[in-house]
Formats: C-alpha cells, sequence, structure tokens
C-alpha cells in the first residue's frame, strides 16, 4: 500500500480521495525513500535465467467484461475475441506479419467456432499466414494460452505471441438429447423411405428434452458453488467474512474503475448497440443488503449467496508477448516480464478451489522468491469464500503439514498488496478471458506502484490450479 | 431379514433431522446437578441450545444399553426442567454412527421374555418424552442410524416398521425421514470427519434456534405415513373398519408368503400395528413391549443374534498382520468366478491384472465386471466417475506382464488338476518369492494341487461363492504346510473384498462342498423316488433355504454336480451314496447342464420369470424310478432326510478337524450354502433342535436306507449327554 502511495504522491494531486477505501497508515516514508530499499530488499533481482530467452508482455487490453445477458448478448464469442484483437492491434501497432501465432484460450465452446482463436483472427485482419490454435483449461484457459505462447518463444520456435481468451456465457451450446441426435444422425444414413419411417417411428416425446451444460465438476457431478460452499464451511469461513470480502472487491474496483486505473479495458462499438466503455458488474452494495440474500447453492443453510460469489460473465482478452530482444528491435518498451509458473492439481471434490494455496508457494520456490518479495498479488477471485478458504489454507500449519507436505505454513499475502484494482468477484470472470486480466493487472499495478514482482495465481475446474511470477519491466 | 445385516453395515451420510413438535407439556420429575460427568451422555449449553453429546466409551459405534438409556433420560429431563435451554440438538460424537439401534448383547443377557419387556418399555417411555417434548429437538445424525437409533431422530409420532435396507441419505430427504442434508466436508483446518461433525452441529444448532424462536417451522410436506398410504382418501378410507380389515389381511398375506410363517417377527409387528390402531395408543405400545419381549426369546432371535455374533468373529483376522500387505493381485481365468474375484478386488482398491487365455474370455471377464459396477451406478451406489476410477485399477491382458510385481495370485481356471499344476508352474516361474498362489476351487484338494509347487507353505486354498460380488462367504483352505503368514495374508485380502471368512483344513469337498454333497445325493434319490422338482423346491424353501434343492442344482450347474460327485463319491465311499449318479451323468449327456445351458430340471429363458419344467427329464426320471419307502416319505420326512444328512457331515468335519470350530461351520452353511438362518446353522440347529432328536432321525432313516445316514460319533456323544452343546 505504501507503494501505491508513492505513486500518488507522484502523478495524482489528490491523495485523500485513493486512501479512502483503505484502512490508513502513517505516511511517513517519501517518495525518494520508499524506492531504493525496494530494490534491496528483493531475495533476487531479476529472475532472469541464464540461457533462456526472456519473455515479455509488450502490452495487454480486454474489452470491457459484462453481466452476461447484457449487450453483448446478441454476439458469438469469435466477435467478443475479434473485438479485443482489434484493440490489441490499436493499442500496439504490431504490424500484422510479424505475429508468428496466435493461441485464445476459451472454455464453454461455440461449435461452429471450435477454433475460436482462427476465426477471430481472420475476422480481426491478421494474416492468414499467421496459424491460430485453442486451448482449455478452465477458468486458467487464458494463463495455459500465455504459457503455450511463452514456450514457443523461449524455446526459440517462435518470436512474437499474441496469447489471449473469450467467454460468452450470454449463448451456450443446449443440446438435444443423445436419444434425440442418434436418431437425427441414423435419419441421415437412411436411404429409403421405410428407413426413414421405421426411424421416426421410434419418437418419444422426452427426446426432446434437451441438455443443458452446467457448471458442475464432470467427476464429481457437484456445481462449483456447491463446492465453494463446503469449502467455506471446512475452513469456518463465516456469511460475514465472505461478505465483507465481496464489499472490499467492489469498492476497490470502484474505485480503480473512477480512476481510470483499469487501463487495459477497450472500448468496444457493440453492433446495433452504443459502445462498451466500462465494466458492467462493480456494484458495491452494503452489508445489510448484503446480508439479506439467500444462499445460492446449499439451501438454506449455505454461506455462498449471489452476491459473494463471481458472476456469469461475457468478455474477452489478449496480450501480445514477444522475446525481449525481439520488441527491443521492434522499438517497443515492454510493461514486464513472464517468469516461472507452475500448473497443479488436486482432488477434484474437497479441494477443487485450493489452486492458489498449492501453486504460490511452488512458484515461489521455483523461481527463489519469498512472499515479502511480492509487490502485487493478483489472485482469480471465484468465490468470497475460496479467496478466505486458501487465505486460511495458506495460514495454517495443520493444512500444510497433512496435505501439502510442506513443514510450516505458506504464508498470508498481505491484503494492502492483494487484488487491489478489484477482482473476478467485481470486474467478472468471463472463464476463458480471466487469466490474461490477472496478468496485465499485475503488470500495470507494478508500473503504477513502483514495486518489482507480482504474483498471479487462480483456481480452476478439475482441481487444477496456476500461479505465475510476473517481473516490471525496468523503467 | 438376518437381524446382523442391520448392524453390520455402515451407510456414510450426514443428515439433520427435526422432531415435530406437539404441544405437549411434560414435566421432569428430578432435579439432578448438571456437573455429574457421564460416560454415554454429556450436553453442554450454546446460548440457549443444549448440544446432547453421545458417545459410548470404548467402543465404535454407539448401541441402545440400559446405561445410555438412562443416562440420556437423566440429561433430557435436565434439559425440559432449564429454563435457560429452549431447544436442543441430539449429536453423536463418533465419525460415521449415530445409534446402531439397540445392543444385542443386552437383549442375549436377557433370560426371560419379562426382562425384555421392560428394556422395551423403558424405551418406549424414552421416545414418548423425546415426541412429546416442548423443547425442539433437533437431531443431527452422522452416519448410520439403525433400529432405535432412528427412532431416536425419528418423528416420534409414528413408529416405524423396518426391514433390514439401508437407506441412503438423499434417499431418506425424500421420503421424509430427514428434513435436512449436510454434506461431508473435506479437509479445512481439522481432519475432515472432525470437522464435518462440527460443521453439522453448527447448522444443528442454528436450526434448534430457529425452531425455538419459530423463525423455523417444522413442516414438512409429506410425512412419512402420508408418502407411505395417505392420501386424503386413502386416509378416508382407512377410517372404515372394513377397508382396515382388508389391508391388514393383504399385507399378512404379504408378509407369509415373503417368511414362509419361519420368521415369526413381521407377523407380530403387524398384529401390534393393529392393536395400536383398533384399540389405541396406550395398548398398542403394551402390545408391543410384549410381544417384542416373547420375540426375544424365541429359537429364532437366538439363532440370528448367534449368526450375527458369528460374523463378527469371522469378520477379524485370527491370524495376525500379514507380513507384506497385498496391493497387486492377479486372477487367473476371467470366466464368472475370476471376473468376479476381480471385482470385489478392484472396488476395494486393489490394483489388479485379470488374465485369461482367449481375447473373447478375457472381454467376457472384464464387462462382468464392468456391468457389476454398472449396476451400482444404476442404483447410484457409485457415480460414473467412481466407477470408472475403480475400474482403471483392472488390467486385462494375456500374458504374465506384470506378474513380477503381484504380491498374490487367484487361480479361477476350469476345475482340472492337470490345468492346475500347468498354471502353478507358469506362474510360479514369473512371480515373486513372496507372493501368494491361491486356488479357487470347489472341490479339488489344495494339496494335491500344491504337490507340483517350488514353495508349498506359499499355496492356499480361497474358495469363493457364485456371484462372487453377492455371496458374503469365503473359505479359506490350508494345507499342512501352508504357513501362518500366507494363511494371515489370504484372510486380509478376502476381509479387504468384504467377505465373511472361515477358515478350514485341506480335504476332499473342504467343508462346504462336503456337506453340501450327500444333501445333494438325497436329492437325486427323492428326485428318483418320484417327488416332482417343483414340490421338492417348494418343501425346501418351505423349511428356510433360500433357494429350492433343484434349483440350486440347475444354478450350480448339473457338470459341476456330476463331478463333485464322482469325486466325493470315491473319496467318502457309501456314506455319500443314496441317489444314482447315473441321473446326472444322463443329463450332461443330453446337454441339461442346468442355467447356463437353458436346461436342466428347469427350462431357462431370457426374460421369461415363471420357469417351467423341463419335460424331456421325464423319461431319464423315469429310467432311474424307484420306490419310495412309505414311513420316510412324507413332506417333514423328506425336509429332514435332506437336513440331518447336511447336519451329520458337518459334525463329522468339526470331529475330523476339518473345521476349527462349530460358529465357523455354521457361518460357512448360512453365508455359503444358504442353510437357513432362522436355524442358525447345523451347530446350532442341534443345540436348540436337540441332538438326541437329531440322531432319532438319523437312526430312522439309517434303518430304512442304510449307511448314509448313520450319525456321527460327535453327533451321538451329544445325544448322549444333556450338558453338551456347541454352543455354550
Amino acid at each position: 500500500m505504501a507503494s501505491i502511495l508513492t505513486y500518488t504522491f507522484r502523478n495524482l494531486p489528490n491523495t485523500s480521495k485513493l486512501a479512502l477505501g483503505f484502512s490508513v497508515r502513517p505516511l511517513s516514508c517519501s517518495s525518494q525513500l520508499r524506492a531504493a530499499p525496494v530494490a534491496q530488499t528483493k531475495s533476487k533481482k531479476t529472475l532472469a535465467k541464464a540461457n533462456i530467452r526472456n519473455v515479455v508482455v509488450v502490452d495487454g487490453v480486454r474489452i470491457p467484461f459484462l453481466l452476461s445477458g447484457t449487450s453483448y448478448k446478441d454476439l458469438m464469442p469469435h466477435d467478443l475475441a475479434r473485438a479485443a484483437l482489434s484493440g490489441l492491434l490499436h493499442r500496439t501497432n504490431v504490424p500484422k506479419d510479424v505475429v508468428d501465432y496466435i493461441i485464445f484460450g476459451t472454455v464453454i465452446q461455440e461449435v461452429k467456432t471450435s477454433n475460436v482463436a482462427r476465426e477471430a483472427a481472420l475476422g480481426a485482419g491478421f494474416s492468414d499466414k499467421t496459424p491460430a490454435h485453442t486451448v482449455t483449461m478452465a477458468c486458467i484457459s487464458s494463463n495455459q494460452a500465455m504459457t503455450t505462447g511463452f514456450g514457443l518463444i523461449a524455446s526459440g520456435q517462435s518470436d512474437v505471441i499474441v496469447a489471449g481468451g473469450v467467454e460468452l456465457m450470454s449463448d451456450i451450446p443446449i443440446r438435444h438429447s443423445r436419444k434425440m441426435r442418434k436418431m437425427l444422425l441414423d435419419l441421415n444414413k437412411a436411404k429409403t423411405l421405410g428407413q426413414r419411417l421405421a426411424l421416426i417411428s421410434k419418437f418419444r416425446l422426452n427426446f426432446l428434452s434437451p441438455e443443458l451444460p452446467a457448471v458442475a465438476e464432470f467427476s464429481t457431478n457437484e456445481t462449483m458453488g456447491h463446492s465453494a460452499d463446503r469449502l467455506a464451511a471446512a475452513f469456518s469461513v463465516s456469511r460475514l467474512e465472505q461478505d465483507e470480502y465481496a464489499l472490499r472487491s467492489h469498492s476497490l474496483a470502484k474505485k480503480a474503475q473512477d480512476e481510470g486505473l483499469l487501463s487495459d479495458v477497450v472500448p468496444f462499438k457493440v453492433p446495433g448497440k452504443d459502445t462498451v466503455t466500462k465494466d458492467n458488474g462493480i456494484r458495491p452494495s452494503s452489508l445489510d443488503q448484503m446480508a439479506k440474500l439467500k444462499p445460492a447453492f446449499v439451501k438454506p443453510y449455505g454461506t455462498v449467496t449471489a452476491a459473494n460469489s463471481s458472476f456469469l460473465t461475457d468478455g474477452a482478452s489478449a496480450m501480445l508477448i514477444m522475446a525481449e530482444e525481439k520488441a527491443l528491435a521492434l522499438g517497443y518498451k515492454p510493461k514486464a516480464y513472464l517468469r516461472d509458473f507452475v500448473y497443479v492439481s488436486q482432488d477434484p471434490k474437497d479441494q477443487l478451489l485450493l489452486g492458489p494455496s498449492y501453486a504460490t508457494p511452488k512458484v515461489l520456490e521455483k523461481a527463489g522468491l519469498t512472499m515479502n518479495d511480492i509487490d502485487a498479488f493478483e489472485f482469480h477471485e471465484a468465490f468470497s469464500g475460496q479467496i478466505l478458504a486458501n487465505f486460511k489454507a495458506m495460514d495454517s500449519d495443520w493444512f500444510a503439514q497433512n496435505y501439502m507436505g510442506r513443514k510450516t505454513k505458506v504464508g498470508l499475502p498481505p491484503l494492502e498488496k492483494f487484488n487491489t484494482w478489484g477482482g473476478s468477484l467485481s470486474l467478472g470472470h468471463p472463464f476463458g478471458a480471466t487469466g490474461c486480466r490477472l496478468v496485465m493487472a499485475a503488470a500495470n499495478r507494478l508500473r503504477k506502484e513502483g514495486g518489482q514482482y507480482g504474483l498471479v495465481a487462480a483456481c480452476a475446474a478439475g482441481g487444477q490450479g496456476h500461479a505465475m511470477i510476473v517481473e516490471a519491466y525496468p523503467k | 431379514m438376518v437381524a446382523s445385516r442391520a448392524i453390520g453395515s455402515l451407510s456414510r451420510f450426514t443428515a439433520s433431522r427435526t422432531f415435530r413438535c406437539t404441544g405437549y407439556i411434560c414435566r421432569n420429575f428430578t432435579g439432578s446437578s448438571a456437573l455429574r460427568t457421564r460416560t454415554h451422555v454429556n450436553y453442554r449449553v450454546k446460548g440457549d441450545v443444549a448440544v446432547v453429546r453421545i458417545n459410548s466409551p470404548n467402543s465404535k459405534v454407539n448401541t441402545l444399553n440400559k446405561e445410555l438409556q438412562s443416562e440420556f433420560v437423566e440429561v433430557m429431563n435436565e434439559i425440559w426442567a432449564s429454563d435457560q435451554i429452549r431447544s436442543a440438538v441430539l449429536i453423536s460424537s463418533k465419525p460415521g454412527c449415530f445409534i446402531a439401534g439397540a445392543d444385542i448383547n443386552m437383549l442375549g443377557a436377557c433370560k426371560t421374555a419379562d426382562e425384555v419387556r421392560q428394556l422395551s418399555q423403558e424405551g418406549q417411555r424414552m421416545f414418548e418424552k423425546l415426541e412429546k417434548s416442548t423443547k425442539p429437538i433437533v437431531a443431527a445424525i452422522n452416519g448410520s442410524c439403525f433400529g432405535g437409533g432412528l427412532e431416536v431422530g425419528l418423528p416420534a409420532a409414528f413408529d416405524m416398521m423396518l426391514t433390514g435396507r439401508n437407506i441412503r441419505a438423499d434417499r431418506a430427504k425424500k421420503m421424509g425421514l430427514v428434513d435436512q442434508l449436510v454434506d461431508p466436508l473435506g479437509p479445512g483446518l481439522k481432519p475432515p470427519e472432525e470437522r464435518t461433525i462440527e460443521y453439522l452441529e453448527e447448522v444443528a444448532v442454528t436450526f434448534a434456534k430457529g425452531l425455538a424462536d419459530k423463525k423455523i417451522s417444522p413442516k414438512r410436506d409429506k410425512g412419512l405415513v402420508e408418502t407411505f398410504y395417505l392420501t386424503e382418501l386413502t386416509s378416508y378410507a382407512m377410517n372404515i373398519p372394513f377397508v382396515r380389515q382388508q389391508v391388514y389381511k393383504k399385507v399378512e398375506e404379504k408378509v407369509q408368503k415373503q417368511t414362509k410363517g419361519l420368521y415369526p417377527a413381521p407377523l407380530k409387528i403387524i398384529d401390534v400395528v393393529k392393536t395400536g390402531i383398533e384399540q389405541g395408543k396406550d395398548a398398542g405400545y403394551l402390545s408391543e413391549s410384549q410381544k417384542f419381549g416373547e420375540l426375544a426369546m424365541t429359537r429364532e432371535s437366538k439363532a440370528l443374534m448367534g449368526l450375527y455374533h458369528g460374523q463378527v468373529t469371522c469378520k477379524k483376522n485370527k491370524f495376525g498382520t500379514p507380513q507384506k500387505e497385498v496391493k497387486h493381485l492377479a486372477v487367473l481365468g476371467a470366466g464368472l468366478m475370476g471376473a468376479g474375484i476381480a471385482q470385489v478386488s478392484v472396488d476395494k482398491g486393489l490394483k489388479t491384472i485379470l488374465k485369461d487365455a482367449t481375447l473373447t474370455g478375457l472381454g467376457r471377464g472384464q464387462q462382468q465386471v464392468l456391468k457389476g459396477l454398472n449396476d451400482k451406478v444404476k442404483k447410484k451406489a457409485l457415480t460414473s466417475f467412481e466407477r470408472d476410477f475403480i475400474f482403471s485399477n483392472l488390467t486385462g491382458q494375456l500374458d504374465y506382464q506384470g506378474f513380477e510385481k503381484a504380491d498374490m495370485v487367484i487361480e479361477a481356471v476350469f476345475e482340472d488338476l492337470s490345468l492346475k499344476h500347468r498354471v502353478l508352474k507358469e506362474v510360479e516361474a514369473v512371480i515373486p518369492a513372496h507372493c501368494i498362489f491361491a486356488s479357487n476351487t470347489s472341490a479339488l484338494p489344495i494339496n494335491e494341487i500344491a504337490a507340483v509347487s517350488k514353495r508349498p507353505e506359499k499355496v492356499i486354498g480361497m474358495h469363493y461363492f457364485s456371484p462372487v460380488d453377492k455371496m458374503q462367504l469365503l473359505e479359506i483352505i490350508t494345507t499342512e504346510k501352508t504357513s501362518k503368514d500366507t494363511t494371515a495374508s489370504a484372510v486380509a485380502v478376502g476381509l479387504k473384498q468384504g467377505k465373511v471368512i472361515i477358515v478350514v483344513k485341506d480335504g476332499p469337498g473342504f467343508y462346504t462342498t462336503r456337506c453340501l454333497a450327500p444333501m445333494m445325493s438325497e436329492v437325486i434319490r427323492i428326485l428318483q423316488e418320484g417327488v416332482d422338482p417343483k414340490k421338492l423346491d417348494s418343501l425346501t424353501t418351505g423349511f428356510g433355504f433360500p433357494v429350492g434343492a433343484a434349483t440350486l442344482v440347475d444354478e450350480v450347474g448339473v457338470d459341476v454336480a456330476k463331478h463333485v460327485a464322482e469325486d466325493l463319491g470315491k473319496a467318502f465311499g457309501e456314506r455319500f451314496g443314496g441317489g444314482s449318479l447315473e441321473l446326472l451323468k444322463q443329463m450332461v449327456s443330453k446337454g441339461f447342464l442346468g442355467r447356463k445351458s437353458g436346461k436342466g430340471f428347469y427350462i431357462y429363458q431370457e426374460g421369461v420369470k415363471n420357469k417351467s419344467l423341463n419335460s424331456d427329464m421325464d423319461s431319464i426320471l423315469e429310467s432311474l424310478k424307484v420306490p419310495p419307502k412309505p414311513d420316510v416319505s412324507s413332506d417333514e420326512d423328506v425336509q429332514y432326510r435332506l437336513v440331518t444328512r447336511f447336519v451329520n457331515e458337518a459334525a463329522l468335519c468339526l470331529q475330523e478337524g476339518i473345521l476349527a470350530t462349530p460358529t465357523e461351520g455354521d457361518i460357512g452353511a448360512v453365508f455359503g450354502l444358504g442353510f437357513p438362518p432362522c436355524l442358525g446353522g447345523p451347530f446350532r440347529f442341534v443345540d436348540l433342535y436337540g441332538a438326541q432328536k437329531v440322531v432319532d432321525r438319523l437312526r430312522k432313516y439309517e434303518a430304512a436306507y442304510g449307511k448314509q445316514f448313520t450319525p456321527c460319533q460327535l453327533l451321538i456323544d451329544h445325544a448322549n449327554s444333556s450338558t453338551k452343546k456347541f454352543y455354550q
């Protein structure tokens, strides 16, 4: 938080406004004094490794994240992805022909555009000579897009990659039932009228009942919200704590939005509608109002409600990542380095959303850093209860010893460095697109607040998780 | 039906239940001190909610015994007396068990019906008080909740008739047995089981508070009664005496049909309910306690309690912990038995190789395992994901790859000694030194199989019963060379597979097959004497056997029966005579192998439930017909000819040391061969029926037929001394 204020002294005349949402701390150190020791107290000066190419983020953008069923509802996923790609082109002015490869993450696939990366790239005016593929890994799909690109660059296969993610929850594929599908497919193959009639005679009314996709684990059949509620109960996270955390997220997001800190957002002229310029899910409420809501999953005594969960969101994000020397040769001033990253996975039933607890210590150890080295934490907020359960898990020696194979606890990320510009609870969570938002938030925060290392972490369906270190590019 | 079943199994569920509060005021009389610590039941007050914790010391489960009952009453009286307390929560401190029902030992210790009646009345009083509580009571149930335990957690306004079924938590909610479900929690800041109970308590306390504050109403759209019987119309109809009489009659008929009158309890329960409805609640309760007392003293009750204790004994490994736990299992032969053994192994987490000689055979076996698991998915006992995960423990193959890691190999190849020898040699060439070789055979002596082994101390018999996933018994056969550790290991694997285990000495037919063979010989004799297979079936089921004798031959397979009869006939001579082997031989030659070939004594058709007699058998039976002997051919005599031969052979097994204990003999007969459970097994039967009477019967039949009925020395000894009992 001190570093936020450092920035404020330098750039913003009105400091009192910013300090509002945070607990007030004595502003004893001046900006000059702060800047030097930050670098010195780090465990490592940089995470650059010999023999491995440095991978940098030139810049990244996203279209505003909207509640599903609002302005984007008549579009298709590749339209959103296209808008994000166009925004990236506009923001970075990257010559289209230098882009070697495009990778997008998505979760619920539109069957017509199953390789949404390619459809969006073509429509966004990228060269038709630039190949594109789509990856999926639940809520960390665009993280997977980035790290796939990272691998291509670090191994010298590519120099310039566009990575992104998209999700359109306003329209999801609702299928015919299996029986109906089978009949329709068989009808296709039927050659004679007799065969067709024989097939049609087998039709039953229940064939018409549709198959809906659910945000539920395939392996356990449990919805994520239900699992989050059980997780919160397992870690004794109260309803009040969850509501307070959700309120914090919304308040911080609102502030960040009002102060123009969410600079990764690019406006999107929606066909047939007005231009969208802002995320529309940010709605700071009051604890009293939130307390009135009934539990959404574990009824009637659960603690997870609509107000302390992330909402169904439409949105897309895109990032330009390059080998450092390529970026410099093209005349770019990169925003950040992408450094060590890990993927973890655990029991999809009882530890579905604990990915960050497992991934954080692992990535820190891999990078040779400690919690104290991190200046900006950006964790994906699926549910308040999930974030707070992860906090409790990271703060527990018992959990560390019994489930993580560690001698001592991981330690708690300091709240003043944690998701200070809002998070998925308030900004929204288009499954496939959140990863890039997290990395850009970490990079932008480090630039504005003057820190060096950021840590991005997220949980994902399937009991998986991810963490990555983002290092600020020297100014 | 078997009382023991209700207690042996543990359905994992967590549930919270709210009592319906009636407006009756109940006062307590004693003001005892809250400071007293009790051993079974204690409580703490949280705000204005009393949390009553049930925790029987030194036991895995809480059972309703005298101490628990009296302490519970004390505690409840204090709660009702206290002005601070407005509601209560009942919870067990034991993960996975609320109350497992009445204490069987307590009932077993009662000498007279009167004692039991008193116990029952005390229980009734307790339940009645709970039912009439002015303060809301929430029962928070985590795990098994049976019999009386269920009554503690039930809307006491309705007393249940229970069959020995397990009800899963979500089903219980649907039936209206419980009001709320709490899902078990995963790891948090404490072990999951501990935190789950804590959480259950927190939720229950919130509910109790809400009920006391009238913020939550204990409304229930449909109570149990409604779900089962009562719509508006039927409720009206039940008020008409004539309709009621018809309902009683129907229910009685149904019970009579299901129990064949061999189990007295269900009929008495109906009686009690009738009394309750016709003459009012008090009369009903009085009749209930009296009948309960009478029932506890019946032979059937003693037999079933004996089986319960026997089963508990046979679920322990008296050979100690094996040096090396079996983690990798290999099963040879993917036939009915092999696949069945594989199925019960993989679903307990054992990595299992299923090897067969042909791809078709292997595929059939794999499909059998998959089908078994799929059936569980259909019954919602497994999720489809769990099924896939379990199935991944199974490796199907045609070669011996991976056998170098096997800790145990169970062969279930065709019953042919030279084949078994070949397999044993092949396996011994590839397995590690510590690996155990177990043979699943129903009759081939293990020492003959072990004769070609390089390490006979590692060879043992494991006789499973078909269908393996349904039959609970495993008969383990040790030779003189089998090491104790090998036995311990085999028992450990069997227990892991969920089996009830008897360990017997090697010999022709071991114990189970040997007892069955003389009875089967008598079955043939009876058929030769002109008794129709259908009639024979009804006589045997009427005696309490779950499957009729003729049907049993069809199920086992006529070829198998012939094989066994020949082998054992050679080994034991005329004691196994009586029926003519020719009957089985002719059936085999005509291809009447029983169910598997579609024809045996009966004709089997896919999808046809009522099987009809195989008329082609008539000529065979006709050609082998012998005249019946009128003085020993009454229905009762036919039944006793079968049973006494069985019992005599069982006693001989004990006399010769094949069996170590009568308990194992009873468990083996009931769980493996379907000996009538209401008789408690051959040894319990001799004790309860009287050894003298058994010997008298045998002598009578011996006079008519000859040596196959000669009573063994052990039975004669028991008959001669009134103090000699198999169970003291």
